[in-house]
């Protein structure tokens, strides 16, 4: 926590210079709003907002859930079938670079307005970082310990149990890590090509009625839960990985 | 029994993308039940390679090998799992077993207080020293109940120091286990205080270049190095070493 105190100092004072910029410059509430309107406007909305927030949480959160078992899923067959992995890693490596924001359209022709093709959006965000970094660590695991286990003439699968899978969890709290800055920004993406309900189609429908103050407000949501993302898996963390706290 | 183990003509080469690394080249080798073994030899003579094929990690490219018993395998590196707390560390073997870990708790927790370990049994390996993780590294060994120690550097790692303590809790350990040991190592007085039979590789790929018989009493002291005999044994070991370097 107390690493954040500068951070969240610079953020103060960005703010004040911002509140009197806007002041000052008398510039109009429909291009660029003050931090108090911001404020103003999320006191105002609240509960408008909150359904709105209710929703894109609950697909980030979905859509988060599903890219872990994936990801891990996807890392554990490339580890145990190499043949698989030689002929998926780089389909899947060139898979990131289709910017979803095209797909997203054909998400909504296919399964339409509600919230299965925007938890589709979220895991095709975040499943890609944790496969990656629990492939990579699943293969890096140390070979002394391996091979002490192959001594005792432990199964694949063993091995797999008691070394490679725990020796990954710090990479897929890494990975995760990642995965969880992009699920509410997935979500958004997904909301913004059509959808009943969620920040996404505030903000869009916001912007279309030059309420720039509720954009705004929405994306000062989106960042706190974010950030709240971010803590939980640190959390996370510390509870699975309690050995790597006597390093510190 | 003949022997705990018998190695016969063994070689091995490693086939790399590019080229084939001979790492030894026909060993001949012998750890008679309860014997003390070294194995002495320069850096990439081979000396982890022998002990991974005995252990069963890795195949042989051409001889044999027999070992009658069981054998546990330390590697060159302590290889504590650090998730593992030191007593679930020694509950590794009985985990890989399948043994219920309730009827290896008390062997354990005893073992654990007869080498002052036990404060440290709900620890995590990074916060012990060098020391003490080479000793529960070596406990966990012995715990598969082998009738041979495959042991790769163990005290390598330690300062000069905490090093003459290991050997003290490596021969006690012996004394109640009944296993023979094939002791890998760089150190020349390790070898002698510590070993009935020593053998001498060659730089790569390793082939056995003496066989030498340590001719001091058991129980061993650090008096033992002074005597001429041994001295004597450390001038040989250190020209056929300083020579083939
Ligand atoms: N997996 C491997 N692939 C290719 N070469 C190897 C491999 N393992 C060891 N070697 C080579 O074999 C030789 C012997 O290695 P090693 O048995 O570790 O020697 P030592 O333990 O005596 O230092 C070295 O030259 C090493 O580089
Ligand atoms: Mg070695």
């Amino acid at each position: 926590m107390k690493k954040l105190i500068p951070s969240f100092a610079l953020l103060t004072g960005l703010f004040v210079v911002w509140e009197l910029v806007c002041m000052l410059g008398n510039i109009s509430k429909t291009v660029l709003p003050a931090p108090s309107d911001i404020f103003q406007a999320l006191v105002t909305y609240r509960d408008l907002l909150l359904i709105h927030t209710v929703q894109t949480v609950e697909e980030a959160l979905i859509g988060l859930f599903v890219a872990v078992l994936l990801g891990v899923s996807i890392a554990v067959i490339l580890f145990l079938f190499p043949r698989v992995r030689a002929a998926v890693y780089p389909l899947l490596v060139i898979s990131q670079t289709i910017p979803m924001i095209a797909l997203a359209p054909l998400l909504l022709i296919w399964f339409g307005f509600d919230l299965f093709p925007k938890v589709i959006v979220v895991v095709l965000y975040c499943f890609f970082p944790i496969a990656i970094a629990v492939t990579d660590a699943l293969h890096a695991a140390d070979q002394n310990t391996v091979d002490l286990l192959k001594s005792m003439r432990a199964t694949k699968w063993q091995i797999l149990k008691f070394v490679r899978l725990p020796s990954s969890l710090l990479a897929f709290f890494s990975g995760l890590r990642i995965s969880a800055t992009y699920a509410i920004g997935g979500a958004i993406v997904g909301e913004y090509v059509g959808a009943y309900r969620g920040l996404g189609v505030f903000m869009q429908t916001s912007a279309n009625g030059h309420a720039i103050d509720l954009v705004f407000a929405a994306l000062v949501i989106i960042a706190a839960i974010s950030t709240f993302f971010l803590g939980l898996v640190s959390v996370a963390e510390r509870i699975f990985t309690p050995w790597k706290n006597v390093y510190e | 029994m003949t022997g705990n183990l018998i190695v016969r003509d063994l070689s091995k080469t490693y086939a790399t993308a590019d080229k084939q690394v001979p790492a030894l080249s026909g060993i001949n080798l012998e750890v008679k039940p309860r014997e003390f073994v070294s194995v002495i030899g320069p850096n990439g003579s081979g000396k982890s390679t022998l002990l991974k094929i005995v252990a069963g990690i890795i195949s042989p490219t051409s001889g044999t090998f027999a070992i009658s018993g069981t054998a546990a395998y330390m590697p060159q590196d302590h290889a504590l799992l650090p998730w593992r707390t030191i007593e679930e560390n020694l509950l590794l073997p009985s985990d890989v077993k399948k043994i219920s870990r309730e009827t290896m708790r008390k062997k354990i927790r005893d073992l654990l207080v007869e080498f002052g370990l036990e404060q440290f049994s709900n620890l995590y390996p990074a916060s012990l020293s060098g020391g003490m993780r080479q000793k529960a590294a070596l406990l966990r060994t012995t715990l598969q109940n082998p009738s041979l120690l495959l042991l790769d550097e163990p005290f390598a790692a330690l300062d000069a120091l905490t090093r003459l303590e290991a050997h003290e809790w490596l021969l006690l350990l012996l004394e109640k286990m009944h296993a023979g040991v094939l002791l890998i190592t760089h150190d020349i007085r390790e070898a002698i205080y510590l070993s009935d039979t020593i053998y001498v590789l060659s730089p790569r790929p390793g082939t056995v270049l003496e066989k030498l018989t340590v001719p001091l009493p058991r129980p061993r002291r650090h008096e033992h190095l002074q005597t001429p005999e041994a001295l004597a044994l450390e001038k040989k070991l250190f020209s056929l070493l300083i020579n083939k370097l």
